[in-house]
C-alpha cells in the first residue's frame, strides 16, 4: 500500500489553500486543493508529505472524511520551521504535495466488531477519517467507543465536532482532560484510565489508538488488561519521515519502516520495538 | 447470598474474592446515595469509610486559598473512592463531591481495620487489591503530570 498515488513519488504536486482554520494558539486546519485536476482518493489513517517551498517537507496525516472528494484537510500543529511556514499559510498560499502514503486503519477488519477509538491530544486528527468512516457506514459496525483525553477543556480539538458525535445515540462517547478548572463538569484523569470503564465485547473489539507515544503505550496495555489482544489493537506512528516510501530509511523502526509499514501498525507486531528506548 | 453481598462481589474491586471473605466485609456494608453536588469526603476528616461507586460520577478536588476547587480526577461506577482509610493517620486529604447523582456502598473503615486484625487472611486480600489500585493511580498521576498534550514551545 505505499505506492503513491502519483506517477512518480518524488515529485510534489502543487495545492492551494482554500480555507485555513485555527484550532489552536499553534494548530490549525488547512483545507487544499491541486491547482489542476483532481485531488487523489486516499484511506482513513495514511498521510500526505506537505512542501513549504524553500523551508522543507513534513509528513502529516489525512484529517478529512476519505469520501470527500477533490480536497485534503490535514491539522498541522507549528512544531519547527516546516510547520510553522506550513501553519503560516493563508487562503490562496501554495504549497507542495506528495501523497497518499502508507498503511491505513483496518476499517474492513473492524467490521461486525466492538470498534474502541482512542485519541490523544492532537491524535485525533490521524483518527478522524477512520471515525467519519465508522459513523458514514454506522450498520457495519456493533459498538462504537470514541475515548478522548486532551490537555485542558480549553484546548479540545474539533470541540464542536466533539459535540455533535456525542449527540449520536448509538456512539459512546467520553472527553477527559488532565487540568480542569470549576467550570469543566466531565472528567478529569488520563485517557487510558477510562478503557476500563468501557462496555465492549474484549473477544471481538479492535482498538485505534493515536497520540503521544507515551499515551499509547499506556493506552494500549490497558486495553490488552481488558482482554483485547494485541494482535487487534492498531496504533499510528510517527517518526522522521523523509522519503515516504520505504527507500531512506529515516523513518526506521527497529525492522519496519514507519512510512511503507506504518504509520498505521498492529500492536504484537512491535510491541517489542515500542517500549525499546534507543528504537 | 444476601444483597449487599451479592452487590459488593459484583462491584469489580472486589471480582474473584471469595464468598466467606465477601460475607465477612458486607458486614460493614451499607447503601448510600447522594445528590448532585452532594460530598462523599471532606479534606481533614477522619477516614471511617470509603465508598464502592455503583453509578454516577465523583470528582476528587483540592482547594488551595483564593482559587476555585480543582479537580485532579473523577471516578466512576466501578472505582472506590477514599483510600486513606488504610493507613495511618486515618484522614482524609482531598474533598470528595458528587458530580451526578451516585449510588455507592459504603464501607464502615473502623469496622473492616478490625476484622483485618483479627483475619489475616481477609487483610492480606484487602491489602493486594489496594495496592494495586494505588500503583494504578499513581502510574496515572504520573502520566498526568507529563502534560503529554502540551506544544513544543510550552
Amino acid at each position: 500500500m505505499s505506492a503513491a498515488a502519483t506517477p512518480d513519488p518524488f515529485v510534489p504536486r502543487l495545492y492551494r489553500v482554500i480555507r485555513s482554520t485555527r484550532e489552536a494558539r499553534d494548530t490549525v486546519t488547512l483545507e487544499i486543493a491541486p491547482l489542476a485536476g483532481q485531488a487523489p482518493r486516499f484511506q482513513p489513517g495514511q498521510f500526505n508529505m506537505l512542501y513549504a517551498f524553500g523551508v522543507g517537507e513534513i509528513a502529516i496525516s489525512m484529517s478529512g472524511d476519505a469520501e470527500d472528494r477533490g480536497r485534503f484537510i490535514h491539522t498541522v500543529r507549528t512544531v519547527g520551521a516546516v510547520s510553522g511556514a506550513i501553519t503560516s499559510l493563508d487562503a490562496n498560499g501554495v504549497l507542495g504535495l506528495r501523497g497518499p502514503f502508507g498503511m491505513p486503519w483496518p476499517m474492513d477488519e473492524a467490521q461486525g466488531r466492538d470498534v474502541v477509538i482512542v485519541a490523544g491530544g492532537l491524535g485525533l486528527a490521524p483518527l478522524r477519517p477512520a471515525i467519519y468512516h465508522l459513523l458514514g457506514h454506522r450498520e457495519r459496525y456493533r459498538r462504537v467507543i470514541l475515548l478522548i483525553g486532551m490537555r485542558n477543556p480549553g484546548e479540545i480539538l474539533y470541540r464542536r465536532q466533539v459535540e455533535q458525535w456525542r449527540q449520536n445515540l448509538d456512539v459512546e462517547v467520553e472527553v477527559t482532560v488532565d487540568r480542569a478548572d470549576a467550570t469543566w463538569h466531565g472528567n478529569v484523569g488520563v485517557v487510558p484510565a477510562l478503557v476500563g470503564r468501557m462496555p465492549f465485547d474484549p473477544a471481538s473489539t479492535l482498538a485505534m489508538v493515536c497520540g503521544p507515544e507515551i499515551m499509547m503505550r499506556f493506552t494500549a496495555s490497558a486495553l490488552h488488561d481488558a482482554g483485547i489482544a494485541l494482535e487487534q489493537i492498531y496504533v499510528s506512528m510517527e517518526r522522521n519521515m523523509k522519503c515516504a516510501i520505504g527507500l531512506c530509511g529515516h523513518c526506521q523502526f527497529g525492522s519496519q519502516f514507519i512510512c511503507k509499514d506504518g504509520p498505521v501498525m498492529r500492536m504484537d507486531r512491535i510491541a517489542r520495538a515500542f517500549g525499546t528506548r534507543e528504537i | 447470598m444476601a444483597g449487599l453481598e451479592k452487590i459488593l462481589l459484583q462491584h469489580p474491586f472486589f471480582r474473584g474474592l471469595e464468598a466467606q471473605l465477601g460475607s465477612l466485609i458486607a458486614g460493614c456494608c451499607s447503601n448510600v446515595r447522594f445528590e448532585s453536588g452532594g460530598y462523599l469526603l471532606r479534606e481533614g476528616a477522619s477516614a471511617d469509610r470509603f465508598f464502592l461507586i455503583r453509578e454516577g460520577t465523583v470528582a476528587l478536588e483540592i482547594i488551595a486559598a483564593g482559587r476555585s476547587p480543582g479537580t485532579f480526577l473523577t471516578l466512576g461506577p466501578g472505582e472506590i473512592v477514599g483510600i486513606s482509610w488504610l493507613t495511618p493517620p486515618y484522614r482524609w486529604m482531598f474533598d470528595a463531591r458528587a458530580a451526578s447523582a451516585v449510588h455507592a456502598l459504603a464501607v464502615d473503615a473502623v469496622c473492616l481495620r478490625t476484622k483485618c486484625e483479627s483475619d489475616h487472611d481477609l487483610g492480606y486480600e484487602l491489602m493486594k487489591r489496594c495496592s494495586s489500585l494505588l500503583v494504578r493511580r499513581l502510574h496515572a498521576t504520573r502520566l498526568q503530570l507529563l502534560d503529554l498534550y502540551a506544544g513544543p514551545a510550552e
